[in-house]
């Protein structure tokens, strides 16, 4: 630390090319941040994929529906705590483009699956008792500026009522939030019971279940017994886990991990190359000031660790500057998108510390040639040159 | 340099000093160039720079253009289809046989012996694993009848037979073929508990469809309990003229509650969601990783000029104008861009171009199977995004390059 003092002067020797510097470094910490976040939005998947949830799914393919019979014969497997039935519903608000996801459930079956679901008791109460009754996620409600009380129209794409028309009306009964802090609230719940009742296509049936496991059962054996049970009959079963279902899923848009680890792989190699540049030229330019700190008696692993500390310095600064930037942006992406993507965006800790790794990583390799350089210096020659 | 020069107006007096300035800029700009081996290190920097952004660039966008090549290709625009008013894709829509019959003897339906060319399908998904990751993906199972090639274009078996009616055999395209597992010629594959067996291959001229796996429509119908239902009616049109009265006819129809759109118009808004995706975040990855080459090239050109500020200094004193120095920077800079963004450019090229992918389209909720396409405007696009971080990057150093103060440059020899 004693050093740190000649380490600042030297960083900031030239004052432009160590800004421009920072400044790409900053750049490309950026978007580091931002590629990590939305592709783990992406890849993460699923509303909801922390606690110990099975999905139960067709077997043949997952917008076959399930007999609704189903519900109560998974709910005797033992290890099922509690078991929801879920459905697709296709429906937008106003426009196309609007497109969000909204299931018909029963309220108390839903909640005791999904308990990170927050929701005031009386608003809960309130649309259990109302037959057309909605919650929707707090993402949603804020990006269309949907409150309690409102009566709003969804066209669904999916389910005609019996009357032929695609309009379906719910009244907003309560707002709903999660304690999750990767958990999405960008849906809309409402009631199964109206949904099987009010549809062209008659009741009996549900897209999927989904169940909580009892403390301490074990996955692999409930999903087992669950698909054994339904072998052999028209629908049979595939139950996986909640998380491993929302991997697969992402993974059907293609492999976004790689795509952005290719990004990320430019934009760092590049970086390398900028920062390592511009401690080679700082190198450059200063050998015969580097020759007299050898006359001074500064040893060889002295003068390597100055520079390289210079280099991590440059680097460690744009990577701040950079990290920032980012939390800042996610916290605005967050805002805006959270409605379209399968869960909330967050700057991940393993982000950050991979971010460190990186900073210290890059500046280390950056300033290594130059540092050995400025290491190996002859004092004779340097001081002869300069 | 004599002021006088600055203010002359005069016609042939103008035209002298703009060709003595023409000249001072070629000669100074030749000799940055002839120069450049010295500063190496630095332009090869700026360069690399560059080439990541534009090589980024046109990859990213390469998907969009070639998911959206994909979708329209091979949307005719003498195919009408039918699906059930409201829905935004083949899979939510739903038709009984009695409106297929209806939808069949509309006028404005080319005659192929004096038989309709229609083809009342079926559309479903069946999970089939990637080759690329051993993972269930939702590929499209669409059952057919007799005029299934007949209502679309460039479409036809390129190896072994038609499936047979009623038997449970299915023909591939030649994109599921290569994207997913178990669909070679003669292959046989379980759905659930039914079996299947590939007896041929189709092609669809590059178009979605070779991302399907077809059948029999009635054979379908059994297979997944859907009765006499289908989903969409393709009908092939006299004309492409002729939509306009059959929608009008159709719509009309009280027995009916279908949308009408070409076949053209109706992949091209499934293709929306997916590609706008895909631009969504190419162009804001592209601007800032822009922003961070501009620091690598504005860097590239501040020590290009410091390190020439004597050589600068020299050809002031000799008479060149400062004009001449400042653009001849920014041509320096905008070359070394201009570099950058052919190799980027090619680079994307070479490893991007006809990479074949598959994806799940947002709109159809199925696996679409496209090749990247890195397309000349993409390229273009990419070039001008170099030429301008190249000016913008030496704009600056430039400026300060012209202001440099001659004699307090040239003491320091």
């Amino acid at each position: 630390m004693k050093y740190f003092g000649l380490i600042w002067s030297n960083t900031w020797r030239k004052k432009i090319r160590t800004s421009l510097t920072i400044l790409s470094v900053a750049v490309a910490f950026l978007l580091f941040i931002l590629l990590n976040a939305v592709g783990q939005a992406m890849t993460a998947g699923g509303a909801m994929t922390g606690a110990e949830r099975l999905v139960v799914i067709d077997k043949i393919t997952l917008i076959n529906f399930l007999p609704i019979s189903y519900q109560n014969r998974i709910a005797q497997i033992d290890g099922v705590d509690a078991v929801t039935v879920q459905s697709w519903f296709g429906a937008f608000y106003q426009d196309p483009k609007n497109q969000f996801p909204q299931f018909p459930v029963r309220p108390d079956e839903y909640f005791a699956v999904y308990p990170e679901l927050v929701l005031p008791e009386e608003r809960f109460e309130a649309w259990k008792r109302n037959r057309t009754g909605a919650i929707i996620g707090k993402n949603l409600a804020d990006l269309f500026g949907i409150r309690v009380g409102d009566r709003i129209p969804l066209q669904s794409t999916i389910f005609p009522k019996k009357d032929g028309s695609r309009t379906w009306e719910f009244d907003i009964e309560g707002i709903f939030d999660t304690t999750d802090p990767k958990g999405a609230t960008n849906f809309l719940l409402f009631q199964h019971d109206y949904f099987a009742e009010a549809n062209q296509f008659g009741d009996g049936f549900a897209g999927w279940f989904t169940l909580k496991l009892a403390e301490g059962a074990d996955p692999v054996q409930v999903a087992n017994a669950i698909d054994l049970m339904f072998a052999n009959s028209p629908n049979e079963t595939e139950t996986s886990t909640e998380a491993a279902f929302a991997a697969s899923f992402a993974e059907q848009f293609g492999n976004i991990a790689l795509i952005v680890t290719l990004i990320l792989g430019a934009v760092f190699f590049t970086l390398l190359l900028v920062a390592g540049n511009t401690m080679s030229q700082s190198v450059r330019e200063r050998i015969s000031e580097l020759a007299v700190l050898k006359t001074l008696g500064f040893k060889n692993g002295t003068v390597l660790g100055i520079v390289l500390s210079e280099s991590v310095l440059i680097m460690a600064i744009g990577s701040l500057i950079g990290l920032g930037l980012g939390w800042l942006a996610v916290r605005g992406i967050d805002a805006t998108l959270a409605a379209f993507l399968p869960s909330g965006v967050v700057v991940s800790s393993t982000a950050l510390f991979l971010a460190l790794v990186i900073t210290v990583g890059a500046g280390v390799l950056a300033g290594i040639f130059p540092a050995l350089k400025a290491m190996r210096l002859s004092i004779v020659d340097a001081l002869a040159r300069g | 340099m004599p002021r006088s020069t600055w203010t002359c107006e005069s016609g042939p007096a103008a035209n002298a000093f703009a060709m003595k300035t023409l000249n001072q800029i070629l000669a100074v700009t030749w000799l940055n160039i002839l120069n450049l081996p010295q500063r190496v290190a630095t332009s090869t920097v700026a360069v690399v720079g560059v080439a990541a952004v534009v090589l980024v660039f046109a990859a990213v966008l390469s998907m969009a253009k070639g998911f959206e090549r994909t979708m329209t290709l091979a949307g005719a625009t003498d195919t009408a289809i039918a699906i059930r008013a409201g829905s935004t894709s083949e899979l939510s829509s739903g038709l009984s046989s009695e409106q297929v019959q209806i939808i069949e003897t509309t006028p404005g339906i080319l005659r192929d012996g004096g038989r309709p060319l229609v083809s009342a399908e079926l559309y479903v998904l069946v999970d089939i694993k990637k080759k690329s990751n051993d993972l269930d993906a939702n590929v499209p199972f669409r059952g057919v009848g007799d005029n299934a090639f007949a209502v679309r274009n460039n479409t036809g078996l390129v190896a072994g037979r038609m499936f047979e009616k009623g038997k449970n055999e299915l023909i591939v395209g030649r994109g599921a073929q290569s994207e997913f597992k178990g669909l070679d010629l003669g292959a046989t594959i379980k759905f659930g508990r039914t079996e299947w067996q590939v007896v041929g291959v189709f092609s669809a001229g590059g178009g979605v469809a070779e991302s399907e796996i077809w059948t029999d429509a009635r054979v379908l119908q059994n297979a997944y309990r859907r009765g006499n239902s289908f989903q969409t009616v393709r009908v092939r049109l006299e004309s492409p003229e002729s939509l306009e009265a059959l929608r009008s006819t159709l719509t009309d129809d009280p027995r009916l509650d279908v949308d009408v759109y070409t076949e053209r118009d109706f992949y091209a808004s499934q293709a929306e969601a997916t590609s706008n995706f895909i631009r969504v975040l190419g162009y804001p990855i592209t601007i800032l990783m822009s922003i961070g080459a501009v620091f690598g090239a504005l860097n590239s050109m501040y020590s290009s000029v410091s390190t020439r500020g004597k050589e600068i200094a020299t050809l002031r004193a000799l008479g060149f104008g400062p004009g001449a120095v400042l653009i001849s920077t920014i041509i320096e800079s905008t070359l070394l861009a201009f570099v950058g963004g052919l190799i980027g450019g090619a680079i994307a090229f070479v490893v991007f171009n006809g990479f074949t992918v598959s994806t799940l389209s947002n709109a159809s909720f199925s696996q679409v199977v496209f090749d990247f396409a890195v397309t000349g405007d993409l390229l273009v696009q990419g070039i001008v995004t170099a030429l301008i971080i190249g000016f913008i990057g030496g704009l600056l150093p430039a400026i300060r390059a012209a202001r440099l103060p001659v004699a307090q440059a040239l003491r320091e020899l």
